[in-house]
């Protein structure tokens, strides 16, 4: 049950539960969704499951306290003199900045040691034999827990909503771990805030016909991205990546932007069974995905790719480093020197530097990753710097921005920037993704194209074929997604011998063309490994 | 509200902050855009804007950014 698309999940585990679930009243509903969210864990991280367990008692307790702290204040401020009030709250806020920060290092600490010790050692050991040092850090991997990366982030983002008063701390310890635990999202996300999702998770509505068959569509829809399209690219890409040197440039382009389809239809497929099999319950998951190919810069893609962790890194990374005290004297300074939209660039640039080198390391222990985070912040630094200069060229040669053409250049030029950083990203180590770059551009060649030789690498031509005709669906259904047209909606409203045939169909493509059974290995759940 | 409009259309002049009420959802408004306007509202009206109010109703209009600065002068 390693993956969400197995048939032991989707077959066994979650109808099972499903059913248990319906079959109760509220509080035995709370009782099944909590228990079989630590069943799910306990089966993929064994006794690891303690550091969930961990977690959840330190946040709970922790919230607590930041709540405690809140309210000796306000009990303090009662009947206080105005000019005495500033003082008061200055002294609890220190209070509450030193709890906040016990749980950030202690939280983030658990995260660093199981991830990144390996890493960390193996870096110093090399600078340790550079400088002729007789030291020697253990690199021993320590085995972390399924989703540690997005169950760390989603408990300290509900101490930042208590730290800051936007949620009041949950004095329900069930409650609390029920939000950090929920079996469809500790994988792989979505990282959810408290305020969205722990109060309808504990509501635990009964399950309908519309959110079972709804939710349904939606994990179907998930499984042929995963099935049909990331599993059957598996077979090329692999390859390649395995061994890059007995491919020409423009097989290894096409990897690049294979891997990206790869990884599209394998992170956003999980996350339409992750949001659907949530959906049967009754509970809204936000969203991860919304159209990213379609986006005109990469600002504008990282606001549609992985869009939980973005509002995350944003909300407590970006605005709290922004509006730190030295950052706002930088912003006043510059905004007073050099002008509006220069001025803020400085202190947004040491922002922008925080959030994407976190953004790089927390994808995985490796240079690739950091590079490949801080290949993005200098595509969106650059992308600000240059905006007015890009803009006036625009009025000047008195070209459209929004125009047909300039946007299908844009969406096109974005495209390829992202495919140049998965390639990064997948390389199996930075030097790796150089020389994978170098031979791309320095090497590139139509030859294995023209010759018929690229359907000797995995996929035959068959393949290409239901790779592109699924693909194409997939960007059919995103284009009317953007231009607003609520499809699931409006195939319910159809007559129900068309609906079921859409279904049946839909189920017949995914075992038809289905990249399964003997001669196929099914990628690996890409996110969980991070 | 005139001084607000004003830091607004330093800030991009290309939006009716009469009538727009999508400044962040409709992206008229980025992360960027934010900092500055947080620091000019921050020079021009005394006040300190706290993270926790930088939300997207707070900012999508002239209107919604006003009233957060008449609640953060009373505070």
């Amino acid at each position: 049950m390693y993956s969400y698309c197995s048939v032991v999940f989707l077959g066994v585990f979650l109808p099972l539960t499903v059913a248990l679930y319906q079959a109760l009243p509220q509080k035995g509903r709370r009782v099944v969704l909590l228990a079989a969210s630590y069943v799910f864990f306990w089966i993929l991280s064994g006794k690891l499951l303690l550091y969930l367990l961990f977690s959840t008692l330190s946040v709970h307790h922790i919230g607590l306290w930041l709540s405690l702290l809140a309210n000796e204040r306000d009990a303090a401020l009662q009947g206080v003199e105005r000019s005495e009030r500033k003082a008061i709250k200055q002294q609890y806020l220190h209070k509450q900045r030193m709890v906040m920060g016990f749980a950030v290092v202690l939280h983030i600490g658990i995260l660093v040691a199981v991830k990144y010790t390996a890493f960390f050692g193996w870096n110093l050991n090399n600078l340790f034999e550079v400088l002729h040092l007789p030291l020697r850090l253990s690199t021993v991997k320590i085995l972390a827990p399924i989703g540690i990366s997005f169950y760390t982030l989603q408990a300290l983002s509900y101490l930042f909503d208590v730290y800051r008063g936007s949620v009041p701390a949950d004095r329900n310890l069930f409650r609390l771990a029920l939000f950090l635990s929920f079996f469809p999202q500790i994988m792989e996300g979505p990282i959810c805030r408290y305020s969205d999702t722990a109060q309808a998770l504990w509501e635990c509505p009964s399950v309908s016909y519309r959110s079972l068959t709804f939710g349904a569509q939606r994990i179907l829809y998930g499984v042929m991205k995963k099935v049909v399209v990331a599993d059957r690219l598996n077979a090329f890409i692999k390859p390649v990546f395995a061994d890059y040197a007995q491919y020409d440039g423009g097989v290894i382009a096409l990897a690049a932007v294979g891997y990206t389809c790869q990884l599209y239809m394998e992170f956003s497929g999980t996350m339409d069974i992750v949001i659907g099999a949530a959906e049967i319950f009754g509970i809204r998951l936000p969203e991860n995905f919304r159209q990213p190919f379609f986006s005109k810069s990469i600002s504008e893609f990282w606001k549609r790719w992985h869009i939980t962790l973005g509002t995350w890194f944003r909300d407590y990374i970006f605005y709290p480093v922004t509006l730190s005290k030295p950052l706002k004297k930088l912003t006043t300074w510059g905004r007073k020197r050099l002008g509006n939209h220069f001025g803020p660039l400085l202190a947004g640039a040491v922002a922008l530097f925080c959030v994407w080198f976190s953004n790089g390391i927390w994808h995985g222990a490796g240079w690739n990753y950091i590079f490949f985070g801080i290949y993005h912040f200098v595509l969106i630094l650059l992308g600000n710097v240059f905006e007015p200069f890009v803009h006036k060229t625009y009025e000047k040669l008195r070209l459209r921005r929004n125009g047909a053409v300039c946007t299908g250049l844009r969406i096109l030029k974005t495209g390829v920037l992202v495919c140049i950083g998965e390639l990064f990203f997948r390389a199996p180590e930075l030097g790796i993704g150089m020389k994978m770059f170098g031979r791309m551009v320095g090497s590139f060649s139509l030859s294995s194209f023209k010759s018929g030789k690229i359907f000797e690498m995995g996929m035959d031509r068959q393949d290409f074929i239901i790779v592109g005709v699924t693909v194409a669906i997939v960007f059919l259904f995103g284009v009317l997604k953007e231009r607003g047209v609520q499809i699931r909606q409006r195939t319910a409203e159809k007559p129900t011998v068309l609906r079921w045939a859409l279904y049946y169909a839909l189920i017949l493509f995914v075992i038809v063309f289905g990249a399964y059974g003997p001669g196929y290995i099914p990628v690996d759940p890409i996110y969980a490994n991070f | 509200m005139e001084q607000l409009i004003e830091i607004l259309e330093e800030i991009n002049p290309e939006v009716d902050y009469e009538t727009c009420d999508d400044l962040v959802d409709g992206h008229y408004l980025t992360s960027l855009m934010i900092i500055s306007l947080i620091a000019g509202i921050e020079d021009e009206f005394d006040v300190t804007v706290p993270t926790v109010e930088i939300v997207p109703e707070n900012f999508n209009s002239a209107e919604a950014i006003w009233a957060l600065i008449q609640r953060l002068m009373e505070e």
